[in-house]
């Protein structure tokens, strides 16, 4: 404003004093409004996107119940029991009312040497292999692209025929966050097949007997 | 004073380029964690939220372009199959709206509400039960107009795991059998020297 009403002033005054005029601008306002743009827009960015875990659940095919279910060996079988409060029980084989005894419920947590150690100590021969195979690529000795590992890995998940079946099943006082825990602790052992089931009422049974 | 014109109009550059906007959620959903990588697809992609209470909200885009309203269809299918009209008007404030989460007859009054705070009191979940099962409408509708949206289920930590089954349940139904649980990212490694013996 200062500079315009010099120029008026110039201008009255004639032309004899042909006055230099100065070229820098008043950049305040600029800056001002730049600086309320950048606050505005940092606070509206969302910069780190959404992580997914990818989880798939067996189809619910009601005709087909009646068909033979493939039979699995019951030593592979690992089920996993939530039910609150940050606990896991765990228990190997097939809980059959029918044939006497039920196998014994053992109790454990989520932390590393909780339900990891049980998963790995199962799962030993899959992982060493998978990990060996993530090690080689690491170290620059085996050169694959990305979704060519994948496929070697899938593979390799494919056909292991030793880990453990995992079943995992929760109870009405199981909270989210637990079977999302669970599900992250079969990702990280490398665990070949496992699935989210229904508790049976024998299993809802055994809970109530279980170790505290 | 130039450098740092500069330096804010680079910054300004770069935020307007690389924005993308955070969209309103209904209720604050804290997720669970685990090592994921996966990244969420920001498109197609019909999301369901499960607060801490066990309320559920829903949300899904309108599709890959601008000539895609599955927001609006779905909503006037909804209306048609609870009797309850929507105004052209109404039915284009809901195409750019987002997560909502209530019963069909009070979706009229969040539509119409004038600020956030009137928005955020109608958020009262949507109803699940067998008896009056919206959200299995919502699901259903959501499916026939956009069958290549993505499901991701958003659920808080601490929500039950039976309100989620229940929401799993209703997604099977649709024959939804893939679901992106988002969690928050966090390393965790285990070595091979780690291997109980």
């Amino acid at each position: 404003m200062a500079e315009i009403a010099q120029e008026e002033h110039g201008k009255k005054g004639g032309k004899r004093k042909a006055k230099k005029h100065s070229t820098s601008i008043d950049m305040t306002p600029m800056v001002d409004l730049m600086c309320l743009l950048i606050t505005f827009f940092m606070l509206t960015t969302a910069f780190a996107k959404a992580k997914v875990m990818v989880i798939t659940m067996p189809e619910k095919n009601k005709d087909q119940k009646e068909e033979k279910q493939p039979e699995i060996s019951a030593f592979r079988t690992m089920n996993i029991l939530l039910t609150g409060d940050d606990k896991v029980y765990y228990y190997i084989g097939i809980a059959d009312p029918k044939k006497p005894p039920l196998p014994a419920l053992v109790k454990t947590d989520f932390s590393k040497d909780g339900i990891r150690k049980v998963l790995l100590g199962k799962n030993k021969d899959l992982f060493t292999k998978i990990a060996e195979y993530r090690d080689l690529r690491l170290t620059g000795k085996l050169i694959v692209a990305d979704t060519t590992a994948d496929n070697e890995i899938k593979r390799m998940k494919k056909e292991d025929k030793e880990g453990p079946i995992v079943l995992i099943k929760a109870d009405d006082k199981a909270k989210y966050k637990d079977i999302v825990n669970i599900i992250d602790e079969m990702a990280i052992c490398n665990i070949a097949s496992y699935v989210v089931v229904d508790m049976s009422p024998v299993e809802k049974t055994m809970l109530t007997t279980a170790p505290k | 004073m130039t450098p740092m014109v500069d330096l804010f109009s680079l910054l300004l550059i770069f935020f307007v380029l690389t924005a993308s906007f955070r969209p309103t959620e209904a209720k604050m959903v804290t997720t669970p964690s685990s090592v994921s990588e996966k990244q969420a697809p920001d498109k197609n992609i019909m999301t369901i939220y499960i607060d801490s209470a066990g309320q559920v909200f829903f949300n899904i885009d309108n599709g890959k372009d601008s000539t895609t309203h599955f927001r609006e269809d779905i909503l006037k299918q909804m209306g048609e199959r609870y009797k309850i009209t929507f105004t052209p008007k109404e039915i284009t404030t809901f195409g750019n709206l987002s997560s909502f989460g209530m019963p069909l007859k009070d979706l009229k009054a969040w539509i119409n509400a004038k600020d956030s705070k009137e928005k955020e009191k109608l958020q009262t979940g949507i109803p699940t039960d067998s008896i009056d099962n919206q959200l299995g409408y919502w699901i259903y509708y959501s499916r026939i107009t956009n069958p290549a949206a993505e499901v991701a289920l958003k659920g808080d930590g601490n929500a039950n795991y039976m309100v989620v089954k229940k929401v799993m349940d209703l997604l099977q139904e649709n024959k939804v059998n893939k679901f992106n649980l988002v969690t928050n990212m966090q390393k965790e490694e285990v070595k091979l020297s780690d291997l109980p013996k």
